[in-house]
């Protein structure tokens, strides 16, 4: 990206100046310049695209890890009133509805754990359904498969995947309200059949890590965090449904958006007003797709356990916290002092709310939400808090952000020697594609230690802990 | 996985291309291109056909239509496919896909989730038609 572009308003916050002729709401980059001159040229163009759309309210907004996406940037962020014409986008959530990371913590400890690494990454790597064409052992009918639209977590729970106190750790306490599953269409739930409790291909993994280093003691204590302790991160999203719905929705909401008059940049901004039928229709589709996530999540977590109980039978895991990062939530935020109910999209963003928040679990009401920015299989992630002073609709970074094209990637990288190299590092790798693992190459990732700084000095979140990967089940 | 010259950049995703001298063939190897993702073509063999049509006026809604509705299929069946034909009578679009259940043997690929409407175009430059967009993978 070219600095040049940009003016600088702080010094991890910058803007796009408007130029005439373009009407558009302002648009605020939080980043480093190291990182921002890293990021392609189309992450502004999309970001100012998002920017005009209508009834935004304030800034669309990038993440210090965004990176060119379709539609919306990933890592973007952009909240719309509907009383002021506002619109729900099908890009702004993307394909993979409710995409998110489930984080759980052991009692482990990473010299009781290692030895048995390698006996714990085959046996995931057996139970755990990862990579494309792979189903899992759930196969739901169409009644059980409304009854997961409708439950998210619940239902899994209630199934006797996980335990309902799992559910106090899981964004809107594991079950969104206001799902329609005949809003959603039959290929959708056909995708579905075979997919509940599947980790999926792609940037999706199930990853055993360690507390490598703790950076706030406090935030740390609250959530049952210390140094050199077993953490298991789960990245997965809705599967086939969410897939589905996505697809569906996105040639709907492109015809209604022109029907209604609403210039659309890029047509894969495909949006209507949230208050028109199209736009309710997709609300009701994407939240049976956000509680279908939900439950694959809770059930990948109940497989995990059973694999830990078997390689060490006094293992105990809790669900440290469960958050999406590709959703669009109703959420009352402060504007101008008035408290206004906005239709929040993060596209490749973390939900971060700071201490006090009313939805937060008790535990971390005095403390923030857990924030996870998942880094690649060789460098590691971090755990951050939400913050007070956020300025971004309470929203961070969710990753550690493409670096280079999947296409750059595979012509530098060989899958096979990575996983051999990852084994050198002490970092076990499974999987079914070598493809894939080149694909996700660490080289081809953003510098995670940059965006987890970034994103502190931006005042978006703080930095809690650093996990170090030991076993990935990569998808 | 079909030559290079069939995907073009993208930072988190992949971008597609199908040509040929109709808009037919080009939707046919821009689905090559989609599965070819997914597992090395020529190792799939055309076992099992499965038809599907759908209505679009506009041609780029079309392409993404068709590479989704192959998708969703994919998916339900639990198959890849290798070839492709199209056919067209006005709006009314009918193709044929052809291939099998995954089973060993299969190199897995990465799952493609949709075909979107970035970067999406289908145009004839000279003799040869030409569909592109980008897929989420």
């Amino acid at each position: 990206m070219n600095l040049e572009r940009l003016r600088q308003l702080q010094p991890y916050l910058w803007t796009l100046p408007r130029t005439s002729g373009k009407e558009r709401a302002e648009v605020l980059l939080y980043g480093s310049a190291p990182l921002l001159v890293t990021m392609d040229d189309k992450v502004l163009e999309q970001i100012a695209n998002v920017a005009s759309l209508p009834g935004l309210v304030g800034a669309a907004m990038t993440m210090p890890d965004a990176h060119w996406g379709y539609g919306f940037p990933i890592g973007g962020v952009a909240a719309f009133d509907a009383e002021q014409g506002g619109v729900i986008s099908a890009g702004g959530v993307g394909f993979d509805i409710s995409c998110g990371i489930r984080c759980l913590r052991s009692n482990l400890d990473l010299e009781d754990a290692a030895g048995h690494f390698p006996e714990l990454g085959d046996a995931l790597f057996r139970v755990i359904p990862a990579g494309v064409g792979e189903e899992g052992e759930i196969k739901l009918n169409p009644e059980q498969l409304d009854q997961v639209m409708h439950g998210g977590a619940h239902w899994a729970v209630q199934q006797g995947y996980g335990t309902a106190a799992d559910l106090d750790y899981i964004e809107e306490h594991g079950q969104v309200a206001g799902a329609i599953p005949g809003n959603v269409s039959e290929l959708a739930k056909k995708r579905q059949r075979g997919e509940m409790g599947t980790l999926g291909s792609g940037n999706h993994y199930l990853e055993v890590q360690v507390v490598d280093r703790i950076f706030d003691p406090a935030a740390a204590l609250a959530f049952g965090l210390h140094e050199g302790q077993i953490l298991i991160s789960i990245h997965c999203g809705s599967r086939g449904l969410g897939h589905q719905i996505g697809t569906d929705y996105l040639v709907l909401l492109a015809k209604a958006a022109n029907r209604l008059g609403i210039h659309l940049p890029d047509r894969e901004l495909a949006c209507a007003p949230v208050k028109s039928p199209e736009g309710q229709r997709y609300i009701g589709a994407m939240n049976a797709a956000v509680n279908c996530a939900l439950a694959n999540r809770q059930i990948l977590t109940h497989l995990t356990r059973s694999v830990f109980m078997g390689v060490y039978p006094q293992a105990v895991l809790e669900t440290l916290f469960d958050v999406s990062h590709n959703t669009c939530k109703v959420e009352t935020h402060q504007i101008d002092g008035e408290s206004r109910l906005l239709h929040v999209h993060r596209k490749g963003a973390t939900r971060a709310f700071g201490p006090g928040h009313p939805l937060l679990p008790e535990r971390y009401r005095q403390v923030g939400q857990p924030v996870v920015i998942g880094g690649s299989m060789g460098t590691g992630s971090y755990i951050l808090v939400g913050t007070s002073e956020n300025p971004a609709f309470a929203s961070s970074s969710h990753g550690a952000g493409r670096a280079m094209s999947r296409h750059q990637a595979l012509a530098r990288w060989k899958g096979r020697a990575l996983v051999d190299e990852l084994a050198q590092q002490g970092i076990l790798i499974h999987t079914r594609s070598m493809r894939g693992v080149a694909e996700e190459a660490p080289g081809a990732y953003k510098d995670v230690d940059l965006v987890a700084e970034a994103t502190e000095e931006a005042g978006l979140a703080r930095r809690v802990a650093f996990l170090r990967p030991k076993v990935c089940i990569k998808g | 996985m079909p030559e290079t010259s069939f995907y073009f950049e993208h930072d988190a995703d992949i971008g597609i291309i199908g040509r040929g001298n109709t808009p037919e063939q080009a939707f046919e190897t821009a689905a090559r291109a989609v599965f070819g993702i997914v597992t090395p073509l020529d190792k799939v063999q055309p076992y099992t056909s499965v038809k599907i049509e759908f209505e679009e006026s506009d041609y780029e809604l079309a392409l993404v239509t068709w590479l989704n509705l192959l998708l969703g299929k994919a998916r339900e069946l639990g198959m890849v496919f290798s070839r492709f034909h199209v056919q067209r009578r006005e709006n009314l679009w009918s193709a044929e896909a052809r291939g099998e259940k995954w089973r060993e043997g299969l190199e897995r690929g990465v799952e493609v989730k949709g075909a979107t409407l970035t970067m999406l175009s289908v145009k004839q430059t000279g003799a040869m038609w030409e569909a592109r967009c980008i897929v989420d993978v």
